[in-house]
């Protein structure tokens, strides 16, 4: 797959979706971490500074190391960032549960900040998902 | 008084499990079939609210419910000394036993949800002369665990949030954005280790596969309903604990998850009512 396939492109807008939502950014001030996101043909490099996506940047990159990863299908992205998703697709740990999504390394600051993560990765949804 | 007042009243009673004195909450509100309500691990007895103010159930059941030991209004032990809290199939069956035997109630029905409905179906394979109905709201035998409970409390993850955030997936997108504040906020406010303990009555004491074909429906009438996108308990294991009891009734309620009389009162309210109704109208 593309690094311009609509999954892709939602994550690519991630950074501008964030901004517009500033009790999000507000939600995650404390919070400082690289981590791997993005789907499991296309993830992403997402450097997160004060809760404020400041770098985004399609793997691979040369030695660069993330402290966790949240990858899932295309297929998961583009049911879970429907209007209203179906039952079993509508929530990260759905995914994780069914097998269509993957949470690895160290996951101390995605569990710290689940409520943040859960409200960002759902941000697609609110702008037509994987368009 | 000019304020709108609620029908519910709200009560302490004394209570010895397993010879412990407990000073147990309780809410009621109407007359007629004691309906005792049990709620979700690490939350209380106010996810009941809105069915303890629905007249059209209160007209001919007197609904209970009680905050566990350590939720809500329902302190702790006098004598705990501060050691790990860990809810046990035993412990939990003898709190309820006890409640419903301190309020002298005659033959309840008794609702639960989530480890509610768990500790229904042990009621009804142990004690099923005891109830009238027996209702289990996401109930199966076991489900497959989809996190690590050791995250629910520890001292670099603030447990509120962390709970919240868990269960806030097995709220329906359908749910009142009220009502799904309302459900998440009883999380964010239950003691540390609290919803972690009476997990280890979901995870790992309460496992009932095996043992719910000793069910027997004609003594106690079971009702099992879920809802759709519940997806700790979900519909298929429901269904499958269903498949092994003889005369057990099963609803999947659609647009809704796991926390049906709280997250959405009113699309639980469809479903629950031809129970109650149902229940109201058998003979015994």
């Amino acid at each position: 797959m593309k690094k311009s396939d609509p999954v892709s492109e939602a994550f690519a807008r991630l950074a501008m979706l964030l901004e517009r939502d500033a009790a999000l950014i507000q939600r995650g001030r404390f919070l400082d971490v690289d981590c791997l996101l993005g789907s499991t043909e296309q993830a992403f490099h997402i450097s997160i500074r004060a809760g404020r996506i400041i770098d985004t940047a399609p793997a691979p990159v040369l030695m660069r190391s993330w402290r966790f990863a949240y990858r899932a299908t295309p297929q998961a992205w583009t049911a879970f960032w429907q209007p209203l998703p179906k039952a079993g697709w509508h929530d990260l740990l759905s995914l994780t549960k069914r097998g269509e999504a993957m949470l690895e390394g160290d996951i101390q600051p995605f569990i710290t900040n689940l409520q943040y993560f859960k409200d960002l990765l759902a941000l697609p949804r609110m702008s037509g998902g994987a368009r | 008084m000019t304020g709108r007042i609620e029908p519910m009243v709200g009560r302490y009673v004394h209570v010895e499990i397993d010879g412990t004195p407990h000073r147990i909450y309780f809410e009621e509100a109407g007359q007629g079939i004691p309906l005792v309500c049990l709620h979700t691990a690490g939350s209380d007895g106010r996810q009941w609210r809105h069915l303890l103010a629905d007249e059209e159930f209160t007209r001919y059941f007197r609904i209970i419910a009680f905050d566990m030991p350590w939720h809500g209004k329902s302190n702790p032990p006098a004598s705990w000394d501060g050691t790990e809290y860990q809810l046990t199939t035993a412990r939990y069956t003898q709190t309820i036993r006890a409640f419903c035997a301190a309020l002298d109630l005659d033959k309840p029905v008794v609702m639960g949800c989530s480890i509610g409905g768990r500790i229904v179906l042990n009621l009804a394979i142990d004690h099923a002369s005891e109830f009238r109905a027996l209702v289990g709201l996401e109930a199966a035998d076991f489900q497959a665990p989809w996190y690590d409970t050791t995250w629910l409390n520890r001292p670099d993850v603030h447990g509120g949030e962390v709970c919240a955030a868990l269960v806030s997936g097995l709220v329906a997108p359908q749910s009142p954005a009220e009502a799904r504040m309302e459900t998440l906020w009883a999380y964010k406010q239950g003691g540390p280790g609290v919803f972690k303990g009476d997990l280890y009555f979901y995870r790992v004491d309460g496992d009932l596969r095996g043992r719910t074909k000793a069910i027997d429906t004609s003594v106690c009438p079971l009702y099992l309903l879920t809802g759709e996108y519940d997806f700790s308990c979900m519909p298929e294991d429901t269904v499958r604990t269903a498949a092994e009891i003889s005369g057990v009734e099963v609803t999947v309620m659609e647009q809704v998850g796991h926390f049906p009389m709280s997250e959405n009162p009113m699309q639980f309210r469809r479903y629950i009512a031809p129970v109650l109704e149902k229940i109201r109208q058998k003979k015994f």
